[in-house]
């Protein structure tokens, strides 16, 4: 059981300087163990900033994040990154990049090629596992590192806008092939994205954040409405040209709007 | 017209016109042979000194005895600045511990610990060795460290948010990551250490090519010092050659990347 529990958390950037930032306030929220929530925002409400605390790549200035009941202190495999960058290892294979966590977990060398050709398999990438990171287009390297992840079993899955620096077809594919991908192996997600759209159609649950500082400006379901109307059926195209999914993507996008509209 | 010489002949042309010139120097008698001996005397004295015993040893076993301190202080500075380096760029307390040290160190000569690499360890090879170190270590570390620093944030996040250990982070992505800077580093090192080797040998040993030239000054035989200077300089250049060949083979097979 995974489950993120985001206990009234504070982030306070440089709170012994003369300019703290209040990056995030009193941020209170339960993902559900198997759930898929993606977090939309304009930029700089913190939505980045929320994903690191629960990585543990950042300090929490007050609150606490725990994460399968263990309060977040660190970063750990429990709880593997992909981001926007791809961040693979250009000195590695792609073999190599696919069982790294796997090693640092302890799995044996057999477990490490099994999972090398499941999920090559998987992402359709079959015979690319002696190339190198920069022999592959963006979308095939952003594929290798949701292998990565996804290798070592992580409880929870944290995406920081990994289709972020992908090009528009390249991403609609991935989005697709995600839905697909979690769908088989069901994990906790944190998905951040820019992307109303990539937000509406991956996520079982929105958190809308507003910004001055960062808090949950609503929450909006998305699960009741996939399963009825039977998303998973249909290609990605179809699901974004359906009613049942432009009433929500409207509904975010007249959140998001408020928002800047209140800055203006 | 210039144009089409090729670009050897040029560096052939400079090394054949100082030597001319030397040897005319000396030849129409403006200098005497006392103050500086001719090339093709020091040409005789080398080949004199690789068959012939001189201060204990033939030529080639002096320098292959300098070569062998050089290695071991080298070997060392590498052995200790690199992975030091490698961790004053990923912890920020150790780098504010050690920096100011290091930077009091780094502008010390190698030859200013002479006093002190005789007093602790005498005629003995640890002296020699301490120099060397002295020489090579700073851009062993500076290298490393302005490496580790400049190592994509998101590789290390990424590493640690899948599992890896400190000492597989260090391993297997700050090392890797800063190649090239850690290369061209040793490359400096080299050069350093094996200029401060010659400065130590000319104090504290009995042996090296360092010591071929105070005996050759206590002999009165100024061919010898020459001769020992031109060994020092072929294995610098050597040296050189060697490290810039493994540095334009690690930064390019790392700018494909």
């Amino acid at each position: 059981m995974s489950e993120i529990v985001i206990d009234n958390v504070t982030k306070i950037f440089g709170a012994a300087s003369a300019e703290p930032f209040t990056a995030i306030e009193d941020f209170d929220f339960n993902v559900k163990d198997q759930e898929f929530i993606s977090v939309v925002g304009p930029s700089g409400c913190g939505k980045t900033t929320l994903m690191r605390m629960v990585a543990g790549l950042e300090s929490i200035t007050d609150g606490e994040i725990r994460v399968a009941d263990k309060p977040v202190v660190g970063p750990g495999p429990d709880r593997a990154v992909v981001f926007q960058q791809f961040a693979l290892f250009p000195w590695k294979t792609v073999r190599e990049n696919i069982v790294f966590g796997m090693k640092s977990v302890g799995a044996s060398k057999a477990e490490q090629n099994d999972a090398v050709e499941f999920y090559l398999g998987l992402m359709k990438m079959e015979g690319t596992e002696d190339k190198y990171p920069h022999q592959l287009s963006g979308g095939m390297q952003q594929r290798v590192a949701i292998a990565r992840s996804y290798a070592i079993n992580p409880g929870v899955l944290l995406m920081d806008e990994p289709f972020g620096a992908l090009d528009a077809q390249t991403r609609t594919i991935m989005q697709e092939e995600l839905v697909r991908v979690s769908r088989d192996n069901p994990r906790t997600v944190m998905f951040i994205t820019h992307s109303v759209e990539e937000a509406v159609y991956l996520a079982d649950r929105v958190i809308v954040m507003g910004r001055n500082p960062g808090h949950i400006r609503e929450v909006i379901d998305v699960a009741s409405t996939r399963q009825s109307e039977k998303w998973a059926e249909e290609p990605i195209d179809d699901v974004m040209e359906m009613s049942s999914f432009t009433h929500l993507r409207g509904q975010v996008w007249r959140l998001l709007r408020e928002q800047m509209g209140a800055d203006m | 017209m210039i144009r089409r010489i090729p670009l050897w002949l040029w560096s052939v042309s400079g090394i054949v016109l100082f030597f001319g010139l030397w040897q005319g120097v000396v030849s129409v008698g403006w200098v005497s042979e006392f103050v500086l001996p001719s090339p093709i005397k020091v040409v005789d004295r080398f080949l004199t000194l690789m068959g012939r015993p001189f201060a204990g040893f033939l030529l080639w076993e002096h320098a292959l005895s300098s070569l062998g301190r050089f290695m071991s202080g080298y070997v060392l500075a590498a052995a200790i600045g690199i992975p030091l380096g490698l961790m004053m760029g990923r912890f920020r307390l150790l780098d504010e511990i050690i920096t100011p040290l290091f930077e009091s160190y780094r502008y010390v000569a190698p030859l200013a610990w002479v006093p002190f690499a005789a007093l602790w360890f005498g005629t003995g090879i640890g002296g020699p060795i301490m120099i060397i170190f002295t020489g090579a270590f700073a851009p062993c570390l500076v290298n490393a460290y302005r490496g580790a620093k400049l190592v994509d944030m998101h590789l290390i996040e990424a590493a640690q948010t899948h599992g890896a250990s400190e000492f597989r982070i260090a391993r297997e992505v700050l090392l890797p990551g800063s190649l090239p800077s850690i290369v061209a580093g040793l490359r400096i090192s080299a050069g350093l250490g094996w200029q401060s080797l010659i400065g130590a040998e000319l104090i504290v040993v009995s042996s090296g090519i360092g010591y071929v030239m105070t005996q050759g000054q206590m002999n009165l035989s100024p061919e010898t010092v020459i001769t020992a200077m031109l060994v020092i300089g072929l294995i610098g250049l050597a040296l050189d050659v060697i490290l810039r060949m493994i540095e334009s083979r690690v930064s390019s097979k790392w700018k494909r990347e």
